[in-house]
């Protein structure tokens, strides 16, 4: 099983492991809006700490709360915020890129870069502790910190990738063919970053996870009860020899959910690809 | 005794035959030239015998080289060999050499690899392959970059590499194909020199029957992973047996027929046009200097004529080119078609662009490889003021496809499912669909099979014919140039040097650098004997 999975990520076809796993953790955030083993915010002190039961499948915490339903919370609330900082990163980065490349020299080149160096020169986390500190912790503060550090990755992704991409005879013929430099950004230059994007969105998306879980762990991103997988890891951490499945499992969904990222990022890439779709010849 | 003997060899990859049953031989001091169109497995053959491969690649039949059975080496063996015993030049020299390794470290490198020498003695023999490269030590320092030579310069590098342990043969993959004509001329020369003094075998790699011709003992021809010909050269070229030697011999010197006669009227008038570029600065507090690309050059196309536009690369044609399609703003001079002229308020003028379109070099990369065939080949529309919708574009597009030879379905394909020839095609079909006066034609021959780039020159001669198009020619290639234009224009360093009517220009260059030019040219100098046009072509 595992040999015949290693083999189809050999062969390119990471796309049905990397988007089940993805596919798992997404559906556990999606069925905890509905439906949870048991309520996160009821306290079963007599059953602390306990190792893995059929009653409690991955065991219960210090306060007896059932750990598969903190985690399928949790996925929620790491799912979301990696979810909106990327689309934050992605939404303000890439028109900035684009931009940047279509006008590589120019003014407005220079504004966009050296705003980027900028950001890129604070410590990401110095700044999310900040935000914290001047508009209180809580996961959509920790939102915000993140996209924002987002941003320089996309626009200098694009741009490097555009800047190659404008040198390209097809964008010279459309320029013969009178189109401007933000219709050929749209139609020729950002269909073929795309590639470049969606694995760096795979990487921030995960980095996103493991921020806000970095976050939490040190109590600056979802306050309690919202449960999150980092916090869950900060709790565990004083009972590690004692209780060992309290930091496992929710390091495990931290694991497989950015694995299955980055092996679902690596197969949208090459489905989204003409060139390598099979045609038949 | 032949030093490389290549018996019977067959090569599948997977279950995809490659080369079928391929003999040849060369002896030392001799130079097979072996020839063939893409994807005729000259290349493979070649890198059998250093076992370079692909994946999953599988080989039977014999290869002897200097009395050793290269498919029974091992693979510490097959290392030893590559390097010492053979040598190879690529034919891109760009991509050959490590940008960031200085040419004397690269070629030190190489003999560091197969002997056990001190570092100064590698380099002291580096200087000694690069000397014989013609690269000598007080003009070009083995400190040097890459990136700091000439094309030729750079493949001189590679030559040297190739030579510096003096192997028993060397391998050269189209050597030249990258290069200026003049600058192939003395490759070539190096080449032939360097397999004479050392007693090499030499095989070479190319496509283009005239350079073969000029520098080979024998010749190998090859078509599909089988040798359809061998033999010496004047035997071989003067009497072919083989139908496809002869197709491919009369479309390397294939001259379409051509109709239409050059109106009076001016179509495209350049006047004095100066283009500069500003250069890097000199250091940090140092002026931006100015480097003249196009310098002064006057001229006019006449209605329905063929121009041809000469040079070297680095000579400004491209800069030319761009300048006339309107893509940037000239500091001098004026450009004009029908009269209007091209940038006017320092905007380009949509009026005039639209009768002009351009096909480039590159069947590779002249398309957004993530769109269908349609929507590239409809992309000109945009200059229209009112572009047909719906129907009439599909009528459009699919009028445009059958008119150069695809049929109208293709407009639903990505662009990867065509060959060079096709693709080269599919640019034609866009330049065409807004039924432009000019087309500009951007070394658009240069990179095609000899027999895919007969039929292209075919097309064009008959859609010149057909449509009333006007022509700017621009290559590199004489021979191509002499065979499609009326006149052509010969430029260097930003200026027109010689022009007028091609056949006189070329038969009696005026110019010191045209003749060098034509002088450079290689030549077929066999007649081919005359066949049926029809059998020419497939």
């Amino acid at each position: 099983m595992l040999r015949a999975g290693l083999t189809m990520m050999a062969q390119g076809r990471s796309l049905v492991p990397g988007g089940a796993l993805t596919l798992l953790f997404a559906g556990a955030a999606v069925l905890s809006l509905f439906w949870t083993p048991y309520e996160i915010t009821s306290l079963d002190i007599a059953n602390k700490i306990k190792a893995p039961t059929l009653a409690h499948p991955l065991g219960t915490d210090h306060f007896g709360r059932d750990i598969l339903s903190m985690i399928m919370v949790g996925a929620r609330t790491s799912i979301a915020v990696a979810l909106v900082a990327v689309g934050i990163g992605m939404g303000v980065g890439v028109p900035l890129g684009l931009a940047a490349a279509a006008r590589k020299g120019s003014l407005l080149d220079e504004v966009i870069m050296r705003g980027n160096d900028l950001v890129f020169a604070f410590p990401s986390l110095l700044i999310a502790i900040m935000i914290t500190a001047v508009f209180g912790a809580s996961a959509v503060n920790a939102i915000i910190a993140i996209g924002i550090f987002n941003i320089p990755v996309f626009a200098r992704l694009t741009r490097s990738g555009a800047l190659s991409l404008w040198t390209q005879d097809y964008v010279l013929a459309a320029r013969v063919a009178g189109k401007g430099a933000a219709r050929i950004s749209a139609e020729h230059i950002l269909p073929n970053v795309t590639n470049l994007l969606i694995v760096q969105g795979t990487i921030q998306f995960s980095l996103g996870i493991l921020a806000e879980a970095g976050l939490s762990y040190v109590g600056l991103g979802a306050q309690p009860p919202t449960p999150s997988w980092g916090r869950m890891l900060a709790d565990s951490q004083t009972m590690i020899s004692l209780a060992p499945h309290m930091a496992i499992f929710p390091g495990m969904a931290i694991l497989l959910t950015v694995l299955g990222l980055n092996l679902m990022g690596d197969g949208l890439r090459d489905l989204l690809d003409p060139r390598l779709r099979r045609t038949g010849r | 005794m032949t030093l490389l003997q290549i018996d019977r060899l067959s090569m599948d990859v997977g279950r995809l035959p490659i080369l079928r049953a391929v003999s040849l031989g060369v002896d030392a001091g001799r130079i097979l030239g072996v020839i063939g169109e893409s994807g005729s497995g000259k290349s493979m053959t070649a890198l059998s015998v250093m076992q370079l491969l692909p994946d999953g690649a599988r080989c039977s039949g014999r290869i002897s080289l200097a009395g050793q059975e290269v498919l029974t080496l091992s693979e510490p063996a097959l290392c030893k060999m590559r390097g010492r015993d053979v040598g190879m030049v690529f034919q891109e020299p760009m991509t050959a050499l490590n940008p960031l390794q200085t040419i004397g470290a690269q070629v030190a490198e190489t003999i560091r690899i197969h002997e056990r020498v001190t570092r100064a003695e590698a380099l002291r023999r580096a200087a000694e392959a690069l000397r014989r490269a013609e690269l000598p030590q007080d003009r070009f320092p083995m400190s040097r970059y890459p990136h700091e030579l000439s094309g030729g310069q750079r493949q001189r590098v590679v030559i040297a590499m190739a030579i510096a342990l003096r192997p028993r043969l060397l391998i050269a993959d189209e050597p030249t194909t990258a290069l200026d004509v003049t600058t192939q001329a003395e490759i070539l020369k190096l080449l032939k020199r360097l397999v004479v003094e050392d007693g090499m075998a030499c095989m070479l790699i190319s496509h283009d029957l005239a350079v073969v011709a000029d520098m080979a003992d024998d010749i190998v021809i090859m078509r599909s992973g089988e040798v359809v010909e061998s033999g010496p050269v004047d035997r071989l070229l003067s009497q072919m047996r083989h139908p496809y030697s002869k197709a491919l011999l009369a479309a390397s010197s294939h001259v379409p027929n051509r109709l239409a006669q050059p109106r009076e009227a001016s179509l495209l008038s350049v006047q004095g046009v100066v283009r500069d570029y500003a250069t890097p600065r000199s250091g940090f507090w140092g002026r931006v200097g100015t480097f003249r690309a196009v310098n002064d050059v006057s001229f006019e196309i006449r209605r329905g004529e063929s121009l041809g536009l000469v040079g070297e690369s680095g000579c400004g044609k491209s800069t030319l080119t761009r300048a006339i399609l309107g893509l940037e703003e000239v500091q001098a001079g004026t450009i004009e078609l029908n009269g209007q002229p091209v940038f006017s308020g320092h905007r380009p003028n949509r009026d005039v662009r639209r009768h002009m379109q351009v096909v480039f070099q590159d069947p590779y990369g002249s398309f957004n490889p993530r769109h269908r065939v349609d929507r590239l080949v409809s992309e000109p529309f945009h200059l229209l003021d009112e572009p047909p919708k719906g129907t009439a574009r599909a009528d459009a597009v699919a009028q445009a496809l059958e008119s150069v030879g695809l049929a109208a379905d293709d407009g639903r394909k990505f662009i990867h499912e065509f060959s060079g020839g096709q693709r080269q095609r599919i640019a034609i079909a866009r330049a065409l669909i807004i039924r432009p006066e000019l087309i500009i034609l951007d070394e658009a021959v240069s990179a095609l099979d000899v027999q895919v780039r007969a039929q292209i020159l075919d097309l064009l001669a008959d859609l010149g014919d057909r449509l009333g198009l006007t022509y700017l020619f621009i290559s590199h290639d004489l021979s191509v140039v002499r065979s499609i234009t009326d006149r052509v224009l010969v430029m260097q360093d930003g200026r027109i040097v010689e022009h007028g009517v091609t056949q006189e220009v070329f038969d009696v260059p005026g110019h010191a650098y045209t003749q060098q030019l034509v002088a450079a040219a290689p030549r077929l100098t066999v007649e081919p004997e005359r066949t049926n046009d029809d059998d020419a072509r497939p």
